[in-house]
């Protein structure tokens, strides 16, 4: 004879139940997320679609507004046939490389800059009011100032990339070392961390989550340095190819480089994200993953 | 004397001898307020903790405790008379000091072993024997199976027992507490209590352990230092002979320990109100 005690019973019956209502959550969780991706597909195609339309029947003048077609031809033939600059993928090479070099070079120094700065209470005194003046000078008007002292070559450029991306970075990693917790520099100080330790294994590890925020929104500034810099004058790049389509009246162009630009700067956003997630594995997940 | 029989003995406060662990000598200390006044944080105050002791700190919020543990460790210098560690006077950040925060000193960015191996590599250790010496600090209180979690996986608790893994690994000779068990619940801080006796009882180090609830220093302490509200300076000295080893569940319970708290309390009560009413006149 086998008695079945009642207590087990419902137990078996309360983790069924559980595991079915978790199965309906995961599947509403799912459901959800499907339905945000269709909606975001479902905007961008009626919206190219009207944009198309409007552009066939003349409501929007193609002339001016470009079109999506247009668009796409103008993007197909740089990569079939290459621009009127040589071929595209060395326009984005140029303008890449530009970028990259004074993104490095204005991250490093602004975050160099920020901890020594922020380290030292009299340097910051001395020099926040000429950091506060240079911050308020229009940077990209340095653009003609670096073109005619560094001449049309890539130098100008990354010049221009570096100083907009110094200022975002510096300010940053400035205000990350200040944040930094006293009761935890103070804990380092006991257990025998030398001044520079601190530095190295307190203040810029904490400092990390203000940088790395700044390090997102510079890279987008190091672009438009670059792209400017090539605008105001430059033998190569995208902001050369803009500037062509620009003086041809050519607004598919304009367009097309524009969306290279873009998709250029969400590919380097998601690897910078990747870097981000990979340096500051340390911190409790969010509570919102899905849905970004 | 009367009060001799009782175990909380009132002592006269003396010039502290010079073989003490630690001897602060009538100091008086002054803040510089950001607008510019002078503020007096201790004034006049003498302290000894002798070599294996275990001295308490109990005063009202704002007395200046935390301030008095600072001038042991050397982050602050007296503004008049001096301090003394180990017998000599504290000019740097000394090597025999370990230091328990109130609040979670941790580094979040490190794994549980990176924390504790903190010390040791700061002070030169080499690579190996640090994280074996981390290793071996982690199972002592209790979390072997932790090494490799970061802080914020932790419970409360768990991350004091770091925060004492990560101290004790230094075998300070001077161990300074400040509140370090006011977050805890009742539970985790009798077991914290429990576990620090433990420690302290094998490392024979000297301890300061500042505190507002009277209770626990008078279960942990061989000596308690009421402190009066703010400037604050020594008001009395009790000597706690209740015997070692304690156990902190049952302790309070004792009779003794009954009589003693309710001693000191009667001298604490009138420095707790001064100090609550100062503070709602000065908004604190
Ligand atoms: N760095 C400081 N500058 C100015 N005043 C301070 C500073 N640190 C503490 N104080 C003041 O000194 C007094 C004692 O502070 P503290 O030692 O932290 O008190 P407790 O730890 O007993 O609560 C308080 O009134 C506090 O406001
Ligand atoms: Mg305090």
């Amino acid at each position: 004879m086998t008695a079945i005690s009642p207590a087990a019973d419902r137990a078996a019956t309360r983790e069924t139940s559980i595991a079915i209502a978790e199965a309906r959550a995961r599947a509403r969780l799912r459901r959800r997320h499907a339905l945000v991706i269709g909606l975001r597909f479902a905007i961008l195609i009626v919206f190219l679609g009207l944009w198309e339309l409007g552009a066939d029947y003349n409501i929007i003048d193609p002339f001016f507004f470009a079109s999506p077609s247009g668009i796409w031809e103008q993007i197909w033939s740089w990569i079939t046939e290459g621009t009127s600059q040589g071929p595209l993928w060395l326009q984005i090479y140029v303008t890449l490389e530009e970028t990259f070099l004074g993104f490095v070079i204005g991250a490093l120094g602004g975050i160099a800059a920020g901890i020594i700065l922020g380290r030292n209470r009299l340097l910051a005194d001395v020099f926040s009011i000429y950091i506060k003046i240079a911050n308020s000078v229009p940077r990209v008007v340095l653009g003609s100032v670096f073109i005619i002292a560094l001449g049309l070559g890539m130098a100008s450029k990354v010049a221009l990339a570096v100083v907009m991306v110094f200022f975002v970075v510096f300010a940053n990693a400035f205000q990350g070392v200040r944040e930094a917790d006293r009761a935890m520099i103070a804990n380092a100080q006991i257990l025998g961390a030398s001044p520079f330790q601190i530095t190295r294994t307190v203040i810029i590890p904490s400092a990390m989550s203000w940088i790395l925020a700044s390090l997102h929104v510079s890279f987008g500034f190091a672009l438009v340095g670059a792209v400017v810099g090539e605008f105001l004058g430059a033998k190569q790049g995208m902001g050369l190819l803009i500037s062509t389509a620009q003086g041809a009246f050519n607004a598919n162009g304009v367009f097309a480089a524009m969306i290279i630009l873009a998709v250029m700067a969400l590919v380097v956003e998601f690897i910078i994200t990747r870097f981000e997630n990979y340096v500051v594995k340390w911190r409790p997940a969010p509570f919102n993953e899905q849905g970004a | 004397m009367q009060l001799q029989t009782m175990a909380a003995q009132k002592l006269s406060p003396a010039a502290p001898p010079a073989d003490a662990a630690i001897a602060i000598d009538d100091v008086t200390l002054r803040f510089v307020t950001p607008d510019g006044h002078m503020m007096t944080a201790i004034r006049d105050f003498t302290m000894t903790v002798a070599r294996g002791e275990f001295a308490c700190v109990v005063g009202p919020t704002g007395c200046g405790k935390s301030t008095t543990l600072n001038l042991v460790t050397g982050l602050l210098r007296p503004t008049t008379g001096n301090v003394r560690v180990m017998g000599n006077p504290v000019t740097d950040i000394s090597r025999d000091i370990g230091f328990v925060f109130q609040a979670d000193a941790l580094f979040p960015w490190r794994s549980v072993i990176d924390n504790v191996a903190a010390g040791p590599l700061y002070r030169g250790t080499p690579k190996a024997e640090a994280y074996d010496k981390a290793r071996d600090w982690i199972a002592r209180v209790g979390l072997a199976r932790f090494e490799k979690h970061y802080p914020h996986q932790l419970s409360g608790g768990m991350r004091k027992r770091v925060a004492l893994a990560q101290t004790f690994i230094n075998q300070p000779k001077i161990l300074l507490m400040d509140e370090p068990f006011s977050a805890l619940d009742m539970q985790t801080r009798t077991a914290m209590q429990d576990e620090l006796l433990g420690l302290w009882s094998e490392q024979k180090s000297s301890v300061v352990f500042v505190t507002h609830d009277l209770e626990e220093a008078v279960a942990l302490a061989d000596k308690v230092y009421v402190l009066t509200a703010g400037p604050g300076t020594v008001k009395s000295v009790y000597r706690i002979d209740l015997p070692r080893p304690r156990v902190m569940a049952d302790i309070r319970y004792d009779p003794k320990f009954v009589e003693i708290a309710k001693v000191i309390w009667n001298d604490l009560r009138e420095e707790v109100q001064l100090g609550q009413s100062r503070g709602l006149q000065t908004g604190h």
